[in-house]
C-alpha cells in the first residue's frame, strides 16, 4: 500500500528595510550583541511601537506578486509568551486579520528518475507582518545565557501555504520558488545563512482519500537540502510508526542536520496558549485603494510572466526560460545582452515582416540563452561567484555574441574573446583585434586557399571523388590549420564542397 | 506665595519678585518637613531641581521664559524621567533609572519648568486609595487617617499640601478625577490621544492619559497647553492644530447646557456628596447655564467592563517586567522558569498580580470571546450613550466620586468596594471622553467633595471654561488643608 505525503509551509521572510518594524533600530546584519538596541528593541517601561511603513509596503508587494487579497483593514496583535529574548513578553504579529489573504505560486517541479518535470500550483493562505525575537546566546557565558536583541523588531513576513505539497521535491519548489520571488520584487534579500529565509514545514502522512493525518511542525529550516533531508526523514518515521501500529501525535520538531534525523520539541499538550488581542497601542493598519494601486505600478515583471514572454516570443524552451529567470539579475543579464543584438527585444513583432524578424530574434535569444546557460554560468560556477559579480557585464558579453552573429569570429574565437574578457576586461572589438580572431570572410582569400590545398592533396583529392565523403573532413582540418583557424567555416565548407567536387 | 497660581507665580518671576530657585527651595523645605508624614513623594533630587531653577532663572532674565518656566511641578512616578529613578510605585522598578525622557516631562523641560520629584502612586497606577504602592501610602492632607485616593494620590496631596505649585497625573479609569476630589484639587483627564503616552508606563494602552492636576482650572490650562499635542513615537497620539486650552475660559456661561445624568444621582451615592454636588449645579444656574436631565443607560456595567479589559491590557503590559534586562530579580532561583516566578511574585504587590490574573483568565483560549470580545462590544455601547447625550448638552456633569476620602486600610480587604469608588469615572475612559474634577464643597466630615465635568471629544476648552467661570463666583478651590 502506498502513502500520500501532505506537506504545508510556513515561511518566515525577513524584510529587507533598513530600520526595524516599530522603531528607528537598524536591520544590519552582524553587528556587536545589543549596538542595534535601542529602547523600543530593548523594552523599557513606557516605549511605544511605531509601525514602519517600509514594512507594509513590502507585504503589500508580495500579496500584489502572488495575485492576493490585500486587506483593506488589518490588525496587529500581541502573542503572548515569555522568553528571554522576546523583551516586551509578547510579540507584534497579525493574528485574525492579515494584510494579505488567498494567493497562489506556480511551481517548477524538476524531473526526477521518471518522473518528468511539471508545473503545479501552491495556493497561500495569508501572509502577514511581525517582529522577529531577539538571540538567546548560550555558549560562551560559563554556565549563563546571553541575550542579543539586536534582531528584536527585525521586521518579518510569515507566509503561510496550503498543505498542497505532496513530495518533498514539491516543498523543495514551492520554497525555491518563494525564494526567488521575494528577492525578485525586491522585499527580502534572501540570505538563508544569516536566517533572512526560513522555512517551517509541517508535514503528514495518509492513505491516498483518506482525511488528513496528524502533522507535526519541522522548525527552522535554512537551507533547501536540509529541508530535503528533513522531509525525507521525517515522512519515512511517520510511515513506519503508522505501520508498526503507532499514532502521530500533533508536535514541533528540529532537525539536526549533523545526524540527518529530527526530534520532538514540545507536544501539543505543551503548546502555549498565546493569548492573542489586538494591540492597543498601534491602530488598525488600513491600505488604500491608490497606496496599493502606486506599489503595483512599481512592481517589475514577474518571473511567470517573463517566462512565458520568454517561450511564446523569443521561441525558447519551457525549460530555458525557467533557467533564465532563476533570478532578476540572470533574467536582467539575457535581456540585456539580447537587446545589444537585437534593437527591441521587448517590443511584439511588428507586422509585415513579422515572421523574419520573430525567427531573427528566436535565433539571438537562443544564442544568448546557450552562452549565459553554457559559458557564463559554467565560469561563475568555477569561480564560486554569482551572477550580481560576474566580472563580464551583459553589454560585454553581447559584445561577443554581436560579433559571431555578423560572422566576425567563429563560436570557438568567440569562446577565447570571453575567456580573455573574464581575465582582463575590455570589449569585444579590442579583443579581437589585439588576439587576430578575424575570421577570413574573403571569398577570394578563400578560394585561393583551397585551390592551393587541392593542388597540394592531389592522391587525397582523387580518394575524396571516388567515394570516400569522410575525407571531407580531412580537407576542413587543414585548411582551418592553414587559416589559423580564421576562416570562415560556413564559408570554407561551400567553397571546399564545391571545388572537390570537381 | 504658596497659594499663588501659576498665572501670578509666573508674574512674580518676571518681575523678580521671586525667583525660580528661591521658589523651588520654598517647595523643597515644604517637602522636607511635610512629606515624612504626608509620603506624598517618592524621589526628591533638591540638587537636580535647583539647577533646573537656576537655568529657568537664565531664561527668564533673557525673557526667553513661557508660561511654565521656573514654575515647581511634581511628576507623577509613571513618567520615565532621564536620570530620575523611576519606580511607578513598583518594588519591580525600585532600582529604575530611566535612560530617557517621557514625552511629557520633555515637554515640561522644554517649558522651564522645574521637576520638583517624582509622586507616589498606586503600584502601576492600579488602585483608588494610593494603598498599593510599594512606597507605603499617600496621606490624605484634609486627615492623615484618610486615603488621599489613586492611583495620582501623591500628585494630589503635593497639590491639596503646597507641595507643589502643580503636578502630572495618570487617568486609566479615573486615576486623575477621583484624587484630584478626595482631595479638594482640580484635575483633568484630556481626550484620548491628546498627551502622548511615549514614555508614560504603560496600565490598560486603550484606556491610559496622562493630564494636569493642579490648584484651579485657570491652572490647568497653562500646563495641558505645554502637554498636549502629536507625537509621532505614540501611534494612538492625535494629529491636530494646536490649541490654546486657555481661550475660552473668560466666556460667560450664559446658554451653557448641561446634563445630569439620572444614573449618576442614583443609589449608591452619599448624601452629603449628592447635597455639594446638587449646590454646585444651583450656582452654574445662576450663572446663566440650564439644566437637562439625561440617561447613560449602560454606564452600570462601565465597571465590570472596565474590569475585563484594563487587566487583560495590563497582563500583557507588564509582561515586560521580568527580571531578565532591569528592574527586580530575584536573588535566588533554580532556572528561567523559576526566576520568572519569583521575580515577579517577588517583585508584584497583591493588587497587581490579582489584575494580572484576571487579565490572563479574560484573554485564555475558550474565554476570550465571553469576556473580552463582549466587553469590547459593550464599551461601544457606552460610547454610543455618550454620544446620544451630547445631543442634548455641552457638557455632563456629576459626582466625582460616591462618597469623600474613606479611612486607610477601609476598603483594603474588599477589592470590589474598592472598584466601585470609580464607578462614576470608568464610563469616561471607555469612550475616550474629556473628564475633569473640581472642588465644589466638603462632606459632612469635613472632607472635600469633587464635581466631575465630562465633555465631548476635544471640549476640554469649554470644560476648562465652565469650571473657571465656577471657580471665580466660588472659592472652594483656594480652600487649604491645616498642616
Amino acid at each position: 500500500m502506498t502513502w500520500e505525503i501532505v506537506i504545508g509551509l510556513e515561511v518566515h521572510a525577513q524584510l529587507s528595510t533598513s530600520s526595524k518594524i516599530f522603531c528607528g533600530a537598524s536591520t544590519a546584519f552582524g553587528a556587536e550583541p545589543n549596538t542595534q538596541a535601542d529602547a523600543v528593541s530593548i523594552a523599557l517601561p513606557g516605549v511605544l511601537p511605531v509601525l514602519n511603513k517600509g514594512a507594509v509596503e513590502r507585504a503589500i508587494r508580495f500579496g500584489l506578486a502572488v495575485g492576493a487579497h490585500i486587506a483593506p483593514r488589518s490588525v496587529f496583535a500581541r502573542k503572548n509568551y515569555f522568553y528571554p529574548d522576546l523583551p516586551k513578553g509578547y510579540q507584534i504579529s497579525q493574528f485574525d486579520l492579515p494584510v494579505v489573504g488567498n494567493g497562489q505560486v506556480v511551481i517548477h517541479v524538476p524531473a526526477s528518475g521518471k518522473a518528468e518535470a511539471y508545473e503545479k500550483v501552491v495556493r497561500l493562505t495569508r501572509a502577514h507582518l511581525e517582529e522577529d525575537a531577539g538571540k538567546s546566546l548560550h555558549e560562551d557565558f560559563h554556565g549563563m545565557t546571553g541575550i542579543d536583541l539586536n534582531r528584536a523588531g527585525t521586521p518579518l513576513l510569515e507566509i503561510v501555504s496550503e498543505p498542497d505539497m505532496r513530495s518533498a521535491d514539491e516543498a523543495v519548489a514551492y520554497a525555491k520558488a518563494l525564494h526567488t520571488l521575494v528577492q525578485w520584487i525586491g522585499i527580502c534579500d534572501g540570505n538563508m545563512q544569516e536566517g533572512s529565509f526560513r522555512c517551517d514545514v509541517n508535514v503528514s502522512v495518509r492513505r491516498p482519500g483518506a482525511p488528513l493525518g496528524t502533522r507535526r511542525e519541522i522548525k527552522n529550516l535554512n537551507s533547501f537540502k536540509f529541508m530535503q533531508q528533513a522531509i525525507d526523514y521525517e515522512v519515512q518515521w511517520q510511515v513506519d510508526t503508522l505501520v508498526n501500529g503507532g499514532a502521530i501525535h500533533q508536535a514541533t520538531v528540529l532537525f539536526n542536520p549533523d545526524t540527518g534525523e529530527t526530534r520532538s520539541m514540545r507536544s501539543k499538550e505543551e503548546a502555549h496558549d498565546y493569548r492573542y488581542f489586538p494591540d492597543p497601542d498601534l491602530l488598525p493598519l488600513d491600505i488604500s485603494e491608490e497606496w496599493k494601486e502606486q506599489i503595483r505600478a512599481t512592481l517589475p515583471e514577474l518571473p511567470q510572466a517573463k517566462q512565458a514572454r520568454y517561450v511564446n516570443e523569443l521561441g525558447l524552451s519551457a525549460y530555458d526560460a525557467s533557467i533564465l529567470t532563476a533570478s532578476r539579475e540572470m533574467a536582467g543579464f539575457f535581456e540585456t545582452a539580447l537587446h545589444i543584438l537585437l534593437p527591441s527585444p521587448q517590443s511584439s513583432p511588428a507586422s509585415g515582416r513579422g515572421s523574419e524578424r520573430e525567427n531573427q530574434s528566436s535565433i539571438s535569444a537562443k544564442l544568448c540563452a546557450n552562452w549565459i546557460m553554457g559559458e557564463v554560468n559554467a565560469q561563475l560556477n568555477r569561480d564560486g561567484l554569482d551572477m550580481t559579480q560576474c566580472p563580464i557585464s551583459a553589454q560585454q558579453l553581447g559584445g561577443i555574441l554581436q560579433r559571431i552573429a555578423d560572422n566576425t569570429i567563429s563560436n570557438s574565437g568567440a569562446k577565447e574573446v570571453f575567456r580573455a574578457m573574464w581575465v582582463e576586461g575590455g570589449e569585444a572589438d579590442a579583443i579581437i583585434e589585439a588576439k587576430g580572431l578575424k575570421q577570413v570572410s574573403d571569398s577570394g582569400a578563400i578560394e585561393a586557399l583551397v585551390d592551393e590545398i587541392i593542388a597540394a592533396n592531389a592522391d587525397k583529392v582523387t580518394e575524396y571523388r571516388s567515394g570516400k565523403d569522410k575525407l571531407f573532413g580531412f580537407f576542413v582540418g587543414i585548411a582551418m590549420k592553414a587559416s589559423k583557424g580564421k576562416a570562415n567555416p560556413a564559408q570554407l565548407n561551400e567553397v571546399l564542397k564545391r571545388k572537390l567536387a570537381g | 506665595m504658596i497659594n499663588a497660581s501659576i498665572k501670578q507665580l509666573s508674574a512674580a518671576l518676571a518681575a523678580k519678585t521671586i525667583s525660580s530657585v528661591e521658589l523651588t527651595q520654598l517647595y523643597l523645605d515644604r517637602i522636607a518637613a511635610l512629606n515624612p508624614a504626608l509620603n506624598a513623594y517618592i524621589t526628591t533630587d533638591a540638587e537636580t531641581s535647583l539647577a533646573q531653577a537656576r537655568a529657568a532663572d537664565g531664561r527668564i532674565a533673557r525673557a526667553e521664559a513661557s508660561p511654565l518656566t521656573g514654575i515647581p511641578i511634581a511628576q507623577k512616578d509613571i513618567f520615565c524621567a532621564k536620570g530620575w529613578l523611576t519606580t511607578c510605585g513598583s518594588k519591580m522598578l525600585h532600582n529604575f533609572v530611566s535612560p530617557y525622557d517621557a514625552h511629557v516631562i520633555a515637554r515640561f523641560n522644554d517649558a522651564g519648568a522645574v521637576n520638583l520629584g517624582k509622586t507616589n502612586m498606586d503600584e502601576f497606577a492600579m488602585g483608588s486609595s494610593n494603598e498599593t504602592s510599594h512606597y507605603g501610602p499617600v496621606k490624605n492632607p484634609w486627615d492623615q487617617a484618610r486615603v488621599p485616593g489613586g492611583s495620582s494620590g501623591g500628585s494630589a496631596c503635593a497639590i491639596a499640601a503646597r507641595l507643589c505649585a502643580a503636578a502630572t497625573g495618570t487617568d486609566t479609569g479615573g486615576s486623575i478625577r477621583q484624587p484630584a476630589a478626595l482631595c479638594g484639587i482640580s484635575g483633568l483627564k484630556p481626550t484620548y490621544g491628546v498627551v502622548s503616552r511615549y514614555g508614560m508606563i504603560a496600565f490598560a494602552s486603550s484606556l491610559d492619559q496622562a493630564g494636569p492636576m493642579g490648584r484651579s482650572a485657570e491652572d490647568l490650562a497653562l500646563l495641558l497647553n505645554a502637554m498636549a499635542g502629536f507625537d509621532e513615537r505614540d501611534s494612538t497620539s492625535l494629529q491636530r492644530d494646536k490649541e490654546d486650552y486657555a481661550r475660552d475660559l473668560a466666556k460667560p456661561l450664559n446658554g451653557l447646557r448641561i446634563g445630569l445624568p439620572k444614573e449618576f444621582f442614583a443609589e449608591g451615592l452619599s448624601g452629603d456628596v449628592a447635597q455639594a454636588v446638587e449646590a454646585a449645579i444651583a450656582e452654574y444656574r445662576k450663572l446663566g447655564a440650564t439644566v437637562v436631565e439625561i440617561s447613560l443607560p449602560n454606564s452600570k456595567l462601565s465597571v465590570p467592563v472596565y474590569y475585563v479589559l484594563a487587566p487583560a491590557e495590563a497582563s500583557s503590559n507588564l509582561s515586560r517586567f521580568d527580571g531578565v534586562r532591569y528592574g527586580y530579580r530575584a536573588p535566588d532561583y533554580t532556572d528561567l522558569a523559576d526566576m520568572y516566578e519569583k521575580s515577579r511574585a517577588q517583585g508584584f504587590g497583591a493588587e497587581v498580580k490579582r489584575r494580572i490574573m484576571i487579565g490572563t483568565y479574560v484573554l485564555s483560549h475558550g474565554y476570550y470571546d465571553a469576556y473580552y470580545l463582549q466587553a469590547q462590544k459593550i464599551r461601544r455601547l457606552i460610547a454610543q450613550d455618550f454620544t446620544e447625550a451630547f445631543r442634548q448638552c455641552d457638557v455632563i456633569m456629576g459626582p466625582t466620586a460616591p462618597s469623600t476620602a474613606f479611612e486607610l486600610g477601609e476598603k483594603g480587604d474588599d477589592p470590589v468596594q474598592m472598584y466601585l469608588s470609580d464607578i462614576y469615572t470608568i464610563a469616561v475612559n471607555l469612550a475616550g471622553l474629556p473628564g475633569m474634577s473640581i472642588p465644589c464643597g466638603f462632606g459632612s466630615n469635613n472632607m472635600p467633595v469633587g464635581l466631575q465635568i465630562i465633555g465631548n471629544y476635544f471640549g476640554e476648552a469649554r470644560m476648562l471654561n465652565a469650571a473657571h467661570q465656577y471657580q471665580l463666583a466660588t472659592d472652594w478651590h483656594s480652600r487649604a488643608p491645616q498642616l
